[in-house]
């Protein structure tokens, strides 16, 4: 799951992470008053969407005063914010935090993600603050420091000196170093963070550190111990399908294709997708009804596949292990009579109870493509979706 | 001969009272596979479709003289059921729990890593030796016993490919699904290494998706070590970066784990990689001259 960057600067703060002072609204007054609040010197005004790169995008604003505050957040409120992480259409911009203005002396990186290889957390630094960390890892390697936590013992105090010393700070820096970074690793064990990612880290002229921007993401497995994180998931940064998908525990994903999918497993799921493409076909959609899927469920994820009405053909894909193939026949027949698909569908079934699935397809008396392998299944549906 | 599991195998299940322990208890029994006993915490003494329930791993172990566990415990208390089995001196543990938070993955492993203890998954379909026992979800009347071994980070993918194996008359000598998610107990590698000193494997299918470089990893480690044919397809070659595609560990992340890229490692590692889902049976077939 993810979270606007005043959120994860709400819950850093909690841990002790320094962070600028600001406040998020909801509209141009209070963009003002909260201008006011800070002294209404040089305030930041930037836009609470998920995606990076807002600032290109014109959704970060450096503005004087409280007048201009309030200009720039007018502007910003309400526009579809358009940047490399949004796709062309971008992202309603719903309310902006207003932060004091910062004399900036560098700007560094970290990050922390767990680690698949070494199965430990690993806190990254880097000394090019402001740019993808990518970017850094591709060009510059040299200057990327890496400190892999040890789960049992926690981030160790000469793990976090090294890592200063690193960066090049000095002085007091290094005990605020030392501070901050265990601050953050408390904070991704204490919420099951899956990312913490402060670009830029930033030393202030007068020689303070602050987590100027705050990116984190959480394991879903995990969000059931943390109600307080669940609650901030923001539906409106969501595609409302996705978000309907979910309330029936399908996995549901809108792409941009015109063949609608509907597959058991998520290795099938884009196994399918794939095959589709290969025929010749764009998939409309990843869509894993799950292991044990119901006639319920099954007519519920035809609903949702037949809510984008980009999709001209379907694909129906499913290898019965624990979900038998007469269920899914009788979901189908049942959704395809209620919610009369007015596209064709083709349908390959295997494994448990394929006759009897196949059998009740026959004698629904509807008008079913079958197929008796994914490529056959493919070739058919790319062909009737042309 | 095959990996991991075969007639000696002695499996408890924990979980067994629940709806899904029940089920796939009953499954591996049919399919074959000697099914000791089972574990739920507060039915201890009790029996449940004729098999004695313990309290404790420790206790089933020591009166039934289980020697693997299948894990159908809830997300919340899976991490503490493996390690309750590893503690208990249980050699092969297959969770197949999905949902596991990563953090407790990642200490069940910090503490286990290096002990006597494997664990295939979690979020995994299990585990099958074709035509002798089962631990896990795998759908045992689309196995055949045969010459290929399967290992699979996906669940129906993998019945897929073993359906694709028995009807081109391949069959199966062992299959395991690995699972999904970002940290498992047992990678590609691992699972190789007890394909080399199979005999009765005579080439390998292997299953990978985006996200992760475990199989870039099985690549360099198949070039240098591994001498049987091994034919491998990669799922997600047309999954959007950024997005989880259905598995916890199934994402394209900062440009890397596409399946291009894994797709490219696997083929310098001397695999013969097939684009196509549909083409993993015939591509065996033609790799082992059959």
């Amino acid at each position: 799951m993810k979270i606007h960057e005043y959120q994860a600067k709400a819950i850093l703060a909690r841990y002790g992470v320094p962070v600028p002072q600001g406040e998020v609204v909801l509209d141009a007054d209070g963009a003002r008053a909260a201008a006011e609040k800070l002294g209404a010197g040089t305030v930041v005004v930037k836009a609470q969407i998920h995606a990076g790169g807002r600032g290109k995008g014109g959704g970060v604003k450096v503005v004087k005063g409280s007048q201009e505050a309030r200009a720039a957040a007018e502007k910003m409120i309400g526009m579809d914010l358009v940047t490399y992480q949004t796709g062309p259409r971008g992202q309603k911009v719903q309310r902006v935090l207003v932060e004091q203005g910062l004399r900036i002396a560098r700007e560094l990186y970290l990050g922390l993600v767990l680690d698949r290889t070494t199965e430990r957390p690993v806190m990254m630094v880097s000394s090019e603050g402001g740019v993808e960390i990518e970017k850094v890892a591709e060009e510059h390697p040299d200057r990327i420091f890496k400190a892999f936590i040890h789960p049992a013992i926690g981030l160790s105090a000469y793990q976090t000196r090294q890592l200063a010393f690193a960066l090049g700070l000095e002085g007091a820096q290094i005990g605020q170093a030392s501070k901050l970074m265990t601050a953050i690793y408390d904070a991704f064990k204490g919420t099951d963070a899956s990312l913490v990612e402060i670009n830029p880290l930033i030393v202030t002229e007068d020689g303070n550190l602050l987590a100027l921007d705050a990116k984190m993401n959480f394991d879903d497995n995990a969000l059931y111990r943390h109600p307080d994180i669940k609650e901030m998931r923001d539906f409106a940064e969501e595609d409302p399908l996705e978000i309907d998908a979910s309330k029936f525990s399908l996995n549901y994903i809108k792409l941009d294709g015109t063949i609608g999918c509907m597959v058991n497993g998520a290795g099938l799921a884009m196994a399918t997708m794939d095959i589709i493409k290969l025929a010749g076909g764009e998939p409309a959609n990843f869509l894993d009804v799950g292991g044990g899927a119901n006639a319920e469920q099954i007519k519920n994820a035809f609903r949702i596949l037949m809510a984008d009405t980009a999709v001209r053909a379907v694909l129906i894909n499913i290898f019965g292990g624990i979900l038998r193939c007469d269920v899914l026949a009788e979901g189908v027949i049942a959704a395809v009579k209620e919610l009369g698909v007015p596209v064709p569908i083709v349908i390959r079934m295997e494994g448990t109870n394929v006759e009897k699935g196949k059998e009740m397809l026959r004698e629904s008396g509807l008008n079913f493509t079958t197929a008796d392998d994914m490529n056959e299944a493919a070739q058919k549906v790319v062909a009737l979706g042309k | 001969m095959s990996v991991l599991i075969d007639r000696r195998t002695r499996l408890l299940v924990q979980g067994i009272t629940g709806r899904e322990g029940t089920f796939h208890a009953r499954q591996a029994a049919a399919y074959g596979t000697t099914v000791v006993g089972g574990v739920t915490p507060g039915k201890g003494g009790t029996t449940h479709e004729g098999w004695p329930v313990f309290n404790t791993v420790a206790d089933c172990v020591r009166e039934t003289g289980a020697n693997a566990s299948v894990i159908f415990v809830p997300p919340a208390g899976a991490a503490d059921a493996i390690l309750e089995a590893a503690d208990a001196g249980v050699p092969l543990v297959v969770c197949i729990t999905e949902g596991i938070p990563v953090l407790d993955m990642m200490r069940v492993f910090a503490a286990i890593r290096g002990g006597r203890t494997r664990v295939i998954g979690p979020n995994c379909p299990g585990l099958i030796t074709a035509g002798e026992a089962k631990a896990g979800i795998i759908p045992g009347h689309i196995c055949r016993k045969g010459r290929v071994g399967i290992v699979s980070k996906s669940g129906t993918l993998t019945y897929e490919a073993i359906h694709q194996l028995t009807r081109n008359g391949l069959g199966q000598t062992t299959c395991i699904g690995i699972g999904g998610d970002p940290l498992i107990g047992t990678s590609f590698i691992d699972a190789l290494s007890l394909f080399a000193a199979d005999p009765e494997t005579e080439a390998v299918v292997m299953i990978g998706e985006i996200g992760g470089n475990a199989e870039q990893d099985a690549a360099v480690w198949i070039r240098e070590h591994f001498t049987k044919p091994v034919v491998g397809f990669i799922a997600g070659q047309t999954a959007p970066p950024g997005r989880r595609m259905g598995h916890a560990g199934a994402i394209i992340a900062g440009g890397k784990g596409t399946a291009a890229e894994k797709m490219a490692a696997l083929e310098q590692g001397g695999v013969r990689v097939v684009k196509s889902p549909a083409d993993i049976g015939a591509a065996t077939k033609d790799v082992l001259g059959a």
